[in-house]
């Protein structure tokens, strides 16, 4: 392997520091003892201990954990559905125009989301609360779904649906147990990503929030308005260690899949 | 090596012949346009049951469009498919009499052998006893048994090819179709399993059509191969008879390697034909039927096996015979082919069987040579 030169080491470093400095910085202070967020007062985990003792908080931990969970399925659902689409019915009518539908969110500003939301939201005259908020996290997390699915059915060989079906299955259940099994994991992947950005969306849920539904970052920014307590700083590194341990294995398992398709080509390769 | 078994004796079969037999396959003037490309143009066909029937061509002939039409996959723009009896049109893949062997062989990567073969049976509802004991006779038949709990992907590629044909036959259909089922395999392996897909189909009783590029498979194992190009059919016959009697010059150039002397048709009266060739300067006399009348250009096809060489000249040097010089020899092992330049220009090969094992040939490069041929030994094409 080539070796780094000095040039590469600095800028990497760099680069690294960037990212992680504040979020090391965050955990670091989570184990404070003092009460400043900024002075150095020794180890503790007391901060752990209160952010369990506080209920406004778990309140809106738990609020969000729903949200994500229950978003999150929806979209994979509805973003399973789209990839399909996208992937299966080759040339429809005005299929440049739907896949560029389904992506545009992608690059859309959480703003125009959020607020666009909100209007439709008060135009249909539905009560704002925790249902518009699931309502609009589905709509923005479904095309990850879609893209992460999609690009897994780009390499599915049809000719083993044609089988189960030439075997007597009808297509219904040729889905459910063969298409499904095989892009299973690209699935979960698309679901964990779904879940880690509802769990750390705050703009477009401040727009379709009501009275009565406040998100763990929603309460986190409106306390940080009040004043920087260390308590927060144990509930964001607890959200970091969440939402890494998501990205994570979404991320095992998209590897795991490659190299069981590479191993899997290989071996098609030397049976030749 | 183990001794081979080997399977019941192929007997005469030929109910194709035969204007009481019922086809078990009929396509009736079948159709199928892609937009405005045309796979499949106006083809009929009866496949009879029991017959191992190969449909062989270059690829983008039609072929696996009109198997994919038995299946299910595709339907007809135009025409009829008649399995058992039954009209075709518009009973889905899942409905069909039929099961497929594909190209790919598209296991389900994430069920074992012992699972993939059990998947059509599970299918149709059998009782599970019953599942397992015709998995294990499947995998018994292909020789998989000690593979059971493998992945597709542990697995090489003869015996992913073996699981693909298991599952495929495990329902017993009426009807096998098989998509270049040996195309994956390199060449020992594909000749092994040749012979024992033809021990396989005489066992099982089974109806086999195939799809082929690889004429060698389709002589080896076919009863009848329908020959297509460009979507049509140009010729169904039995092996023999494609070879010895192709009707035209794309059947002949397309089966094994072929001689074709154009020359002009002088005479043709009871089966005796007699052109003038520009090709080998003289006449060639033919006993062989064709339609080519007085005058018209025909083409004399000779097999270059059939072709005899020698450094004399023949009795009468005029009739059936062209000479030339040795340009180039090919050495295949059991036999050689001689590449002759003709004196009137063009080319001609003859082969010669291998029949001794002295390397030194009494024919080499660059010798003035006579090839001759009986008149029964070709036929006379006119298109």
């Amino acid at each position: 392997m080539k070796r780094l030169s000095a040039f590469n080491v600095v800028s990497l470093t760099l680069g690294f520091s960037f990212l992680y400095l504040p979020i090391v910085l965050l955990i670091l202070y989570s184990f404070n003892a003092g009460r400043s967020v900024a002075v150095w007062g020794g180890w503790s985990t007391k901060w752990y201990g209160s952010v369990f003792e506080n209920d406004q908080l778990l309140d809106a931990a738990w609020v969000t954990l729903q949200v994500g969970v229950l978003s999150a399925s929806v979209a994979t659902v509805l973003g399973t559905l789209a990839a399909l689409a996208l992937a299966r019915y080759g040339r429809f009518r005005g299929r440049t125009l739907f896949s560029a539908m389904v992506y545009a969110p992608l690059v859309m500003p959480e703003v125009i989301t959020g607020l666009s939301l909100l209007l439709l939201f008060v135009a249909v005259n539905l009560d704002r609360g925790f249902w518009t908020i699931v309502l609009s996290h589905i709509t923005f997390t479904m095309c990850f779904v879609a893209v992460v699915v999609q690009s897994r059915l780009a390499s599915f060989d049809r000719s083993v649906e044609e089988a189960a079906m030439d075997l007597g299955c009808t297509p219904f259940v040729t889905f459910f147990r063969i298409t499904l099994p095989i892009i299973l994991p690209a699935v979960i992947s698309g679901w964990m990503l779904a879940f880690t950005l509802s769990l750390d969306d705050l703009v477009i849920a401040s727009f379709t929030t009501g009275p009565g539904a406040t998100t763990l970052p929603m309460k986190i920014y409106s306390d940080v308005r009040l004043g920087v307590k260390p308590e927060i700083n144990a509930v964001c590194s607890l959200m970091v260690g969440v939402v890494t341990i998501a990205v994570v294995i979404a991320s095992i398992m998209t590897k795991r899949q490659e190299v069981e398709r590479e191993r899997a080509e290989r071996a098609a390769l030397a049976g030749r | 090596m183990s001794a081979k078994t080997l399977g019941p004796v192929r007997r005469k079969f030929a109910p194709w012949d035969d204007p009481s037999s019922k086809p078990l396959i009929e396509i009736r003037q079948v159709t199928k346009n892609f937009g405005s490309f045309t796979a499949v143009d106006d083809v009929s066909l009866n496949i009879y049951e029991r017959e191992f029937f190969a449909l062989l061509g270059p690829s983008g002939c039609g072929k696996t469009t009109l198997m994919r039409m038995l299946a299910g996959f595709e339907e007809p723009s135009a025409g009829q498919i008649i399995i058992g009896g039954q009209d075709m049109a518009g009973i889905p893949p899942h409905k069909r009499p039929v099961n497929m062997m594909f190209q790919s062989y598209a296991l389900f990567p994430h069920m074992n052998v012992e699972k993939n073969i059990a998947f059509g049976l599970e299918m149709d509802k059998l009782p599970k006893g019953e599942i397992a004991a015709r998995v294990q006779e499947m995998l018994k038949l292909v020789k998989l048994e000690q593979f059971a709990h493998r992945k597709p992907h542990q697995l090489s590629g003869g015996q992913r090819q073996r699981v693909a044909l298991a599952r495929a036959i495990a329902k017993r259909p009426k009807v096998l179709l098989l998509d270049e089922p040996l195309g994956a395999l390199d060449k020992k392996l594909r000749e092994e399993t040749q012979f024992e897909l033809l021990d396989l189909q005489m066992q099982l009783g089974m109806t086999f059509v195939i799809v082929t590029h690889d004429q060698d498979e389709a002589m080896t194992m076919a009863d009848r191969i329908a020959v297509m190009d460009k979507g049509q059919f140009v010729q169904i016959s039995p092996p023999a008879e494609l070879y010895e009697h192709p009707q035209t010059k794309y059947v002949a150039d397309f089966i094994g390697d072929i001689n074709l002397l154009e020359g002009r048709v002088t005479k043709n009266e009871r089966g005796r034909i007699t052109l003038d060739s520009d090709v080998t300067g003289g006449v060639i006399d033919v006993h062989a039927d064709s339609s080519a009348g007085a005058g018209d250009k025909a083409w004399f096809a000779l097999r270059p096996e059939k072709a005899a060489i020698s450094l004399l000249p023949p009795n009468d040097p005029q009739t059936n015979c062209a000479h030339g010089t040795v340009w180039d020899i090919g050495y295949v092992g059991d036999i050689s082919v001689y590449h002759v330049r003709l004196d009137q220009g063009g080319s001609m090969r003859a082969s010669i069987a291998n029949t001794s094992r002295v390397v030194e040939r009494p024919i080499t490069w660059e010798d003035k040579v006579y090839l001759t041929w009986t008149p029964d030994s070709g036929v006379v094409l006119t298109k």
